[in-house]
């Protein structure tokens, strides 16, 4: 193989489509706990930011009751915080998991372009699936270099709203968790801006959301791996001949390292 | 009193009445005294059982020399200050302590105010107490200056003897008003520039005349800095937010809102949050103690708090929005509009995104079709 090649394990597809049909192999890709991570931390993040953009905007409704009848906008900031636990207490345990436990496709290291290779891949994957002027696919089995990237980001933007959230939580909160968020409140100036901070950033999840399913749907569509499926059941399927392609790449490319 | 732990006060000037002493001068009956040290132990939330403490600290000690300065302010806290409700705190205070130098107040004036200055500064160096209103303008020394003295040198010269310093107000505690952007004064609060005393942070604009009184009683009465909490300022008073304490509260819990100032929600006293009421991020008394004398307060009025205590209030308006306008975007720009545009181009993005996959990818998605078409023979 030419040197470079082995970053993009480039496939032609109408190559192999004269065969008669195409052996795929069933990859475990994501395990339990990682997808229990992710749907925990949808659910928990939706009723966040429904609830928050409540706390911010809240609608007039039931202006009829007196203030002794109902509580609906304590009972949805108690909602806002019950969720901002759970969202929390997850992100814990993902970072737990990246370091222990989780596999090669799931280990922190596919989160931070850390590598060479990481640039290299996040590069071809602009090329192939932003700007789309190579035409051709590309096969990570798990997140490719950008997708892990991009998680990253948003595990930071979600120690924000933790830290901004819980700085803001702990004058209503006996609790000694929310008090060690205490120093972020001096450090941003005030009450106000923390809260700011806090509103604003909720949008940075709204427009990742977007992008990031509609890019899960476009892989999905163009690689025909199960990326969609692959948060759910864990599986991707991958063709027999790239992988073992990808396979003796690889262990090229090792046996260049170690020269 | 003579084993105070700090000790300090009670010798500095001989010919000097205690403050219980200077109070049966003026004709305050014992009784009178006695309801001051309880009003005034109320006010720094001390239990009853410390009135004792209080009045016996009041009887024997003698009153500490304090130096009042005035820089880049509007006298708000000094008008505040000498309108305390109640008329024993204002007359112990503004007769009691001595106030050795303060511009608004004091007689002298020119050369012999100087004179009072700097003797005050040497005679008890190291033991005055500085209270200071105003911020520091650093952007010229010619602006706010003093008999030919920039503020800076004025407030640095003061603060070297001082046993501890008030920062009165949000100009001293931190910038107020005329800090806001862009700041053209460059002002300063006083923690940004003496870094080696004590400093009481006091905020408010101004702030509450029995705040005020209840800060220096405590220095009086305990001869120590009272709790402060993680940004300077006494725990007994500024420990919870407005909307901690507001009596419209409950409206707040049961989304009960005023919608437009004039609707019948406003009559009803609904809770004024989606009128840009900063309660909810604002860290004062207000709502506890009232304004004049326990009369009223903003929200009481039918007005939100607009967090006049609260660092960079003035940069976290509009006054009457509850989201602040986004930096940098202009007038009527806020977070939510900002957000929804950006969700709109990340939406008309992906559409566009889908069109050109479905042009530019046509080949592979076709040998895909194909591919599992074959599948099925
Ligand atoms: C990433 C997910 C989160 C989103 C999208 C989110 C969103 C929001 C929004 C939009 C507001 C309204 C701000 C305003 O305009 O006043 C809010 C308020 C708030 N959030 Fe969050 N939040 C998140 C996570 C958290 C976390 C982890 C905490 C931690 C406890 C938290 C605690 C709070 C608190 C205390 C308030 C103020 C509520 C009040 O004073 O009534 N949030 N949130
Ligand atoms: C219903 C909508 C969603 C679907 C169908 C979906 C689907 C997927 C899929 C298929 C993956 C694996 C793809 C890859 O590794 O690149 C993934 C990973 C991930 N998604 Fe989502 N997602 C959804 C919503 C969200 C939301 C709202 C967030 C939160 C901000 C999110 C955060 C993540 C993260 C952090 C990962 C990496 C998972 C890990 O390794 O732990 N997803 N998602
Ligand atoms: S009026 Fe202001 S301080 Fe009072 S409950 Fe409503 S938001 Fe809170
Ligand atoms: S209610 Fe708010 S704005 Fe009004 S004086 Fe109190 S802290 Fe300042």
């Amino acid at each position: 193989m030419k040197p470079g090649k082995e970053f993009t394990e480039m496939t032609s597809r109408s190559v192999s489509s004269n065969m008669l049909y195409r052996p795929m192999r069933r990859i475990y890709v994501f395990q339990v706990p990682t997808r229990i991570f992710h749907w925990i931390n949808v659910v928990s993040l939706m009723s966040l930011i429904v609830t928050g953009y409540i706390i911010g905007n809240p609608p007039a409704l039931l202006q009829e009751s007196e203030a002794s009848q109902n509580y609906w906008f304590g009972i949805n900031r108690f909602i806002h915080f019950g969720s901002a636990w759970i969202f929390t207490v997850n992100w814990i345990f993902r970072v737990f998991w990246a370091f222990i436990g989780a596999n090669k496709w799931e280990n922190w290291r596919n989160f931070l372009p850390l590598s060479k290779k990481q640039w290299k891949e996040a590069w071809e994957i602009i090329k192939l699936d932003v700007l789309m002027i190579k035409n051709d696919t590309h096969l990570s089995i798990g997140h490719n270099a950008l997708a892990g990237f991009s998680y990253f980001i948003i595990f930071i933007v979600s120690l924000v709203m933790v830290f901004t959230g819980f700085a803001l939580y702990a004058p209503m909160s006996e609790s000694w968790f929310p008090q060690l968020f205490n120093w972020v409140i001096p450090l941003l100036g005030g009450d106000m801006f923390v809260r700011f901070i806090h509103h604003a950033s909720m949008w940075i999840f709204i427009v990742f959301t977007i992008i990031h399913v509609h890019l899960v749907m476009y892989h999905d569509y163009v690689e025909g791996r199960g990326e969609l499926s692959s948060i759910i059941g864990g599986w991707k399927f991958i063709e027999e001949d790239i992988l073992e392609n990808k396979n003796k790449s690889e262990e090229q490319n090792t046996e260049n390292e170690d020269k | 009193m003579e084993n105070h732990p700090f000790g300090i006060l009670e010798d500095l000037n001989t010919k000097k009445l205690t403050v219980y002493e200077e109070m049966k001068e003026r004709g305050y009956s014992r009784r009178d005294f006695m309801k001051f040290c309880s009003t005034m132990a109320a006010f720094i939330g001390l239990s009853s059982s410390v009135v004792g403490q209080v009045a016996n600290a009041l009887e024997t000690k003698r009153r500490p020399p304090v130096l009042w300065m005035h820089f880049q302010e509007c006298t708000c806290c000094s008008e505040s200050f000498i309108r305390t409700s109640h008329p024993i705190v204002a007359d112990i205070l503004l007769d009691k302590i001595s106030l050795d130098y303060t511009e608004t107040l004091q007689a002298a004036s020119g050369h012999q105010a100087e004179k009072s200055l700097h003797d005050t500064m040497e005679e008890s160096y190291g033991e005055y107490i500085l209270m200071v209103e105003g911020s520091i303008p650093l952007a010229n020394p010619g602006y706010c200056m003093i008999g030919g003295i920039s503020s800076l040198e004025i407030l640095k010269e003061a603060a070297a003897g001082a046993k501890a310093i008030i920062a009165w107000g949000s100009c001293a505690s931190n910038g107020c008003v005329q800090s806001a952007r862009p700041n053209p004064t460059k002002a300063t609060p006083i923690h940004k520039i003496i870094k080696n005393k004590p400093i009481i942070k006091v905020p408010g604009c101004p702030p509450i005349g029995e705040v005020m009184a209840g800060v220096v009683v405590h220095l009086l009465a305990f001869d120590e800095i009272p709790e402060l909490d993680n940004q300077g300022r006494p725990k007994a008073f500024y420990s919870r937010r407005v909307h901690d304490t507001c009596y419209r509260r409950p409206n707040y819990d049961a989304g009960l809102f005023v919608e437009s100032w004039d609707d019948t929600n406003a009559k009803k006293g609904y809770c004024l949050y989606k009128l840009g009421c900063k309660g909810p991020v604002t860290y004062n008394a207000c709502a506890v103690t009232k304004w004049n004398g326990g009369t009223s307060f903003p929200i009481q009025s039918g007005h939100g708090c607009i967090g006049c205590s609260e660092n960079n209030f003035w940069d976290n308006g509009p006054l009457y929005k509850h989201l602040a306008e986004f930096p940098g975007f202009g007038i009527e720009s806020n977070a939510d509009k900002i957000g929804v545009f950006a969700a709109g181009a990340a939406a008309a993005g992906i559409a566009a995104h889908t069109i050109a996959t479905n042009i530019r990818k046509r080949k592979l998605i076709d040998s895909n079709i194909e591919e599992g078409r074959k599948g099925m023979e």
